[in-house]
């Protein structure tokens, strides 16, 4: 399609388009978390630009936008996994439940927010070593084999699993493994999962398991995920944020954004114009 | 071309085998218990064994172990886990020179600084020798198999809270565990057979060493002195403990083999 058939894409726009409908919506409900002003470095270079935007509780919130635009950047911001790269830097502030997350003890605030990575990444132990790990380097006191049972039910793999829990993690496919890491983050009961690009190694089939999960399991925590498939996050999540070359350039509830996107930019890359 | 190159390859096989039969055929019939069991004979009398030199190998090999697997391992750690670059590189470096430095130069090395302020030729002296070359094998094949685990696992620890040290001694060191095994029995096995920092350190002893800080046998120096004498029967028990070193470390790479196949490996991705 040509630029000349689409004016629009001339209209100058603010950078980020939040319709009425949106912050009616997004007055109504709580915020697990909040992303004011953020800016990100490595070293001298600069990936996230300015970025503001709140994390509903219990909903699903997908990060969009093409390779590069600092989606993963944004959701490693959020467990402060950004701090293990060095020359990493972040500038302004992310609350979880209104409590400012780079002030607090780093180990114990990771306890809080999950992660489930591109790749599964099972530690070489037995499954169930693997759901019970991160019990037992907190010293959790709770019986860990009735947590691991629990949080594999969650993962949706406890059938799948449960004859051979000492079996090595590796011996499951892809998707199972990706279901166990699902299950590890699960069991030390994170107030917020996060997930980047979860499916992105993973076959159709074992995909529609894990987006299937994804909705399951907002009842049980909030739920950041980035993926670069727009179908993805149409299908799964209540909110989604554009990113293109490290700003926010839209955040809208999903159905909103897929539909009547207000930025021509949103709109160019919802239509596979680029990406 | 392809037959030179199998040829080659038969050649490089078989002078294990070869070592290992002439090593059977010569000392094979000086091996019984009383090789195990008794001292050895003075000069003109038969029989007799090394039973004080297979313990004084082993005393040794403890030192040595005690000494170079901590140092080694730790440092690894440090080179694998904390250190930056430039530091990593320095350190790699010294250890692959130290790797190189002769063994006879370690244990003169090891006669100033041991011996000499004692006063005494020691198993200490020895177990120190011994020590310092197995540093630099432990440290470098221990930060490869370190430098090996994926970061998706240190990621994964340090997501579910996990700190550095914990991440390290949870996850890193477990998934590395068996190649570190390997190694650091790679490396006693190298300064088992180790016969020139001996010669500086713990000297030799036809008796039983009466302490760690007295001179004590050793197998790889009995068989130097032994294989040098002209008597008929020494060259035999020589062979024989020849015979008996070399079964040790033949045991000891198996063993290795063996931890490494078996438990859950981290699949090569």
């Amino acid at each position: 399609m040509h630029a000349s058939v689409r004016p629009a894409l001339t209209v100058k726009i603010p950078p980020i388009a939040t319709s009425p409908a949106a912050r009616e919506t997004s007055a109504a409900l709580s915020m697990r978390m909040t992303i004011s002003r953020v800016n990100f470095f490595y070293g001298s270079k600069q990936t996230l630009f300015d970025i503001s935007m709140g994390i509903a509780t219990n909903k699903v919130t997908s990060l969009i936008g093409p390779s590069g635009c600092g989606k993963s950047t944004l959701l490693r911001t959020l467990n402060r996994m950004y701090e293990i790269v060095r020359g990493a830097r972040l500038e302004g502030e992310i609350l979880l439940d209104g409590q400012n997350i780079l002030t607090q003890d780093v180990t114990s605030y990771r306890r809080r927010v999950g992660m489930v990575f591109q790749r599964p990444n099972p530690f070489p132990k037995s499954i169930f070593d693997n759901v019970a790990y991160g019990l037992r380097i907190n010293g959790s006191k709770a019986p860990i084999s009735e947590a691991v049972e629990k949080s594999l039910r969650h993962a949706a793999l406890w059938d799948e699993v449960k004859d051979h829990l000492h079996k090595s993690a590796y011996e499951l496919s892809g998707g199972q493994q990706q279901r166990l890491c699902i299950a590890r983050a699960l069991a030390v009961e994170p107030e917020v999962l996060l997930l980047d690009e979860p499916c992105s190694a993973l076959d159709p089939i074992s995909t529609a398991k894990i987006e299937e999960l994804l909705v399951q399991l907002k009842d049980l925590c909030t739920i950041v995920t980035v993926t670069h498939n727009m179908q993805q996050a149409a299908r799964i999540s209540d909110f989604t944020a554009f990113l293109l070359t490290g700003q926010l350039i839209e955040f809208s509830p999903t159905p909103q954004l897929f539909t009547t996107p207000g930025d021509p930019r949103t709109e160019a890359y919802i239509t596979g114009r680029f990406g | 071309m392809l037959a030179m190159t199998g040829v080659c390859a038969f050649v490089a096989v078989s002078v294990l085998f070869l070592i290992l039969g002439y090593l059977v055929y010569h000392g094979g019939t000086s091996i019984n218990w009383n090789f195990f069991t008794k001292l050895p004979t003075p000069v003109g009398e038969t029989g007799g064994g090394m039973a004080n030199a297979i313990v004084g190998s082993g005393k040794l090999l403890l030192l040595a172990t005690l000494i170079g697997v901590p140092i080694g391992f730790f440092g690894a750690i440090y080179l694998a886990e904390f250190s930056g670059a430039t530091t990593a590189f320095v350190v790699r470096y010294a250890a692959d020179l130290l790797n190189g430095v002769p063994s006879i130069v370690i244990g003169i090395f090891a006669f100033i600084l041991v011996v000499h302020p004692f006063k005494h030729f020691s198993t200490l002296a020895g177990g120190f020798a011994l020590g310092l070359m197995m540093i630099p094998i432990t440290l470098r094949s221990t930060e490869e198999f370190l430098r090996g685990v994926p970061n998706a696992l240190r990621e994964a620890a340090m997501a579910l809270g996990a700190s550095k040290w914990k991440t390290i001694a949870s996850v890193i060191v477990p998934a590395a565990y068996r190649g570190i095994l390997t190694a650091i029995l790679l490396a006693f096995a190298r300064v088992a057979g180790e016969t020139a920092p001996l010669l500086f350190t713990a000297l030799g002893n036809r008796f039983w060493s009466p302490g760690w800080n007295q001179p004590t046998a050793a197998l790889p120096e009995m068989i130097y002195r032994y294989a040098i004498s002209p008597y008929d029967d020494w060259n035999r028990q020589a062979w024989a403990a020849g015979l008996v070193l070399l079964v040790l470390i033949l045991v000891i790479n198996i063993v290795a083999r063996a931890i490494l196949s078996r438990g859950i490996a981290v699949p090569r991705s």
